[in-house]
């Protein structure tokens, strides 16, 4: 057990240490992990707000029938670049650049990561992903391809497909680096004493979050590479008058992009299986079939890519073997509401913020999942494949799973890693606003893809309208909710109560037993782990 | 302190892997010789697989370090294969 | 996994080390993974297609490619032995014929190329249009396969010389060479990348 002697002096927070250095570069120049989980904040924080306001767009040309605001070719550009910077530069990095990075190291009684540097440089190559991205949308404009970037017309389209393909490229190296951290990191750098199950449950979809980073992103990386091949030298590999199959893109880029919502949400889960058990005093039940449950969602999440190419063509045999593989996969995700539910279940339940946060992201998550079954049934999903369906369930379950988590979480160790305390009314408003317009915007389009409204069109049949409005509406009072989550929290951060308590919620994690904020290494001494840490006794 | 890294694998070992390798090269080679057809492909990959084998296990030490490195190969492997596999539910049922 | 720490440097972890470049090969084996389930498919719809062109690639340098690179992977595994014998000038030696035998390689790379480009073969050329779609297949997948693991035959190189340099500056020793073992395993990499290719392109005629 390491002690530094250094650490004996005064105490200090990590944001009164700098390093030496002044201004901008305390920040962009430092491998603490808590900093690098902040920057990392702080940039998705503007990434987020450039597209909601893209999705809004969407949504008021879509409050009526015929052009409102633009036309189809802006629409798909609008939709497109929406889904590049919500999927790549928000939910993927998501949960894991922020709190993975600030809390893992401390969960486990680690003083940082295992490669603070790559740590650093990770964060420098979402940074110079998010500029490609940028740069994409000047000159022959924003693709219009769609986030999914589907051959052949993303070698065709005119527009800026190679910056934007680039981006992606290098934003899924920034993931692998990410996930390639955290696994040696929990290999090598739990405390002594801490088992592998006797560790937290957040670190543990760190993990299996991690792998699928490391083993599914670097198939997209090779297709979007295929792709710039088909642009600059008319390689073939996915163009039918060559020999190409434009099935096999979906193929390969499905193979990412299906484990890649399982990187979204398998931390989320890991926050709410923090934030219940705090606030219903209770142990959280059934730790080891979570543990499994994630494991088992990262491992089965790998096969079941076929789900989203039911009617593009492919053979009888894999239309049955991918439905069948998707129904197994949503076992373990049950398991897990199950447990969350039992963990409430005769629990001394404080509705503090995040509690609010999990106990409406287990409400969205279910809707969204069990929506899933029926695009996951191949006779159903026929019907709306392609329809405002599928848009409603992968905002309820990605905007609602990891948004809702990324909400709470934030409220959750908000004053561990500010040292300060936020308005509790205004984040109770915000969440209630927010919430009844997540569900008044994204509600209708289930009717209306069932319906029949296809998706990524800038108009509409007349019948629809109605359903349209609502969903508008439920638009601005959503943002409306957002605008006041966001201010309270940027307000409480530079100006809120300032708090040195070590453990407001009563949480068991080592997360609460450092100092608020924490120093610049976490511990003056790495801890002895004796019982587990997730255990209230 | 225990630590695989200080394992020492003599030159002669490595030597004997190179001879091996190159002989199953060389068997590769004149295998394309016979007509083997359908079996073709599978005596190629085969022998591809041993050849990798070899080297993972000894050049790369995989024999010598800790159990988790080879677990975790073989798990990598197996999902490399189990998607190529699913891909074939695909392409092979056109 | 036990806490396994260099007794000598307490805060320097070299199984941890060894970890992070054991996944690295991982992603790397997924890239390309892509790539062979490419090559799979179309040979699959392609199988008369492909067994024809692979007859226009030369057997005899695919084979002399073959041989350099398990030399090569030999000579970098050795010259860890030799390191771990603290026998600094066999460690530089073995590292330096490493780096010839992949320049060597290249080289070799470039006259084959060449020589297909002068035949008018390259990715979306004219003949290849003319030669159908297998042919366009089989080359296309050629030339991308064969460039990535050419590109990370310079990437290693890079990192041998670094290496290299490293160990003539007696940064990389006897009871630190955690560096040199990381950058024999990413060379092996590249060799096990090839013991694939060249059945694939080279033995399907």
């Amino acid at each position: 057990m390491s002690s530094n002697p250094k650490e004996h002096t005064e105490y200090k927070s990590y944001l009164e240490e700098d390093g030496g250095r002044k201004g901008i570069y305390k920040w962009i120049l430092s491998t603490d992990h808590k900093r690098i989980g902040l920057l990392y904040l702080y940039s998705m924080m503007g990434w987020f707000i450039i597209g909601v306001v893209l999705g809004l767009l969407m949504k008021l040309e879509l409050i009526a029938p015929g052009q409102t605001l633009m036309g189809a070719q802006t629409y798909n550009a609008t939709f497109t670049v929406h889904g590049v910077i919500m999927i790549f530069l928000i939910v993927i990095p998501g949960l894991p650049a922020v709190f993975g990075n600030f809390m893992l190291p401390i969960q486990i009684g680690a003083k940082d990561v295992f490669f603070p540097r790559l740590n650093l440089f990770s964060w420098y190559i979402y940074v110079l992903g998010g500029i490609l991205v940028i740069i994409s949308l000047f000159g022959n404009g924003a693709p219009d391809t769609g986030w999914t970037f589907y051959a052949p017309y993303s070698f065709k389209t005119g527009t800026n497909m190679l910056p934007a393909a680039l981006g992606a490229f290098v934003l899924g190296f920034s993931s692998i680096l990410t996930g390639l951290n955290f696994i040696v990191t929990i290999h090598r750098m739990r405390a002594p004493g801490m088992t592998w199950f006797k560790m937290p449950l957040f670190p543990w979809t760190l993990y299996g979050t991690g792998w699928i980073q490391l083993l599914a992103t670097p198939v997209v990386g090779i297709t979007l590479l295929m792709v710039a091949g088909e642009r600059i030298l008319g390689i073939g590999f996915f163009d039918p008058a060559k020999g190409g199959d434009p099935l096999l893109y979906q193929h390969l880029f499905w193979i990412y992009s299906h484990p890649a919502v399982y990187i979204m949400i398998l931390p989320a889960m890991g926050a709410i299986s923090e934030i219940i058990p705090t606030f219903a005093k209770k142990t959280i039940f059934g730790y080891r079939a979570i543990v499994f449950s994630t494991l088992a969602i990262a491992f089965v999440g790998y096969f079941v890519w076929g789900h989203h190419m039911y009617t593009s063509g492919m053979s009888g045999a894999a239309l049955w073997a991918f439905s069948l593989l998707t129904f197994l996969v949503a076992i373990p995700s049950a398991i897990k509401v199950f447990n969350w539910i039992s963990t409430m279940h005769q629990g001394s339940i404080t509705t503090e913020v995040p509690f609010l946060w999990a106990a409406s992201f287990i409400f969205i998550f279910m809707i969204g999942g069990l929506t899933g079954l029926v695009l996951g049934s191949l006779a159903t999903d026929v019907h709306v494949h392609d329809t405002a369906f599928v848009v409603a369930h992968f905002h309820f379950i990605v905007f609602g799973g990891v948004g809702f988590a990324f909400f709470g979480a934030i409220h959750y160790w908000f004053p561990k890693m500010f040292g300060r305390k936020y308005d509790k009314n205004w984040a109770k408003t915000g969440w209630i606003t927010f919430f009844v317009g997540f569900v008044s915007l994204y509600g209708p389009m289930f009717y209306l893809g069932i319906k029949g409204m296809p998706r990524r069109y800038f108009d509409y049949l007349p019948e629809f309208h109605g359903p349209n409005i609502i969903s508008t509406l439920g638009a601005l009072v959503m943002i409306t909710g957002f605008v006041i989550i966001l201010v309270n929290l940027i307000n409480s951060a530079r100006n809120g109560e300032k708090t040195t308590e070590k453990n407001p919620w009563g949480g068991t994690n080592l997360e609460w037993q450092v100092a608020t904020p924490p120093p610049l290494e976490n511990f003056d001494e790495i801890p002895t782990i004796e019982k587990a840490t997730y255990k209230y006794d | 302190m225990s630590d695989s890294n200080h394992h020492i694998v003599s030159y002669r070992t490595y030597g004997l892997v190179l001879v091996l390798l190159l002989i199953l090269t060389g068997i590769s080679v004149a295998v394309t010789q016979i007509e083997l057809s359908r079996w073709a492909t599978l005596a190629a990959l085969l022998l591809a697989t041993t050849k990798s084998a070899f080297v993972l296990a000894i050049f790369m030490h995989l024999r010598f370090d800790q159990r988790i490195y080879r677990v975790m190969a073989v798990f990598v492997t197996l999902v490399i294969i189990a998607v190529i596999v699913l891909t074939f539910f695909d392409y092979g049922f056109r | 996994m036990s806490e396994t720490l260099a007794h000598h440097d307490e805060h320097r972890d070299d199984e941890g080390s060894k970890l992070g470049i054991w996944l690295f090969i991982f992603t790397e084996l997924l890239f390309f993974g892509g790539l062979f389930v490419t090559y799979a498919v179309y040979r699959h719809a392609n199988s008369q297609a492909f067994h024809l062109a692979g007859e226009q690639l030369d057997v005899t340098i695919g084979t002399i490619n073959t041989i350099i690179l398990l030399i090569s992977s030999m000579t970098i595994a050795m010259s860890i032995t030799a390191m771990q014998k603290k026998d600094k000038r066999a460690t530089l030696i073995l590292i330096g014929i490493t780096l010839v035998l992949a320049l060597v390689f290249l080289v070799n790379k470039y006259f084959e190329w060449s020589a297909k480009i002068e035949h008018g073969i390259w990715p979306g050329s004219p003949l290849l249009e003319e030669l159908g779609r297998g042919d366009t297949l089989f080359f296309g997948l050629y030339y991308f396969m064969t460039g990535l693991h050419a590109l990370h035959i310079i990437i290693g190189m890079v990192l041998i010389v670094v290496i290299y340099v490293r160990v003539q500056k007696d940064k990389i020793t006897h009871d630190n060479y955690q560096l040199l073992e990381n950058g024999g395993l990413y060379w092996h990499l590249v060799d096990l990348i090839w013991i694939f290719l060249f059945p694939l392109f080279y033995l399907i005629a």
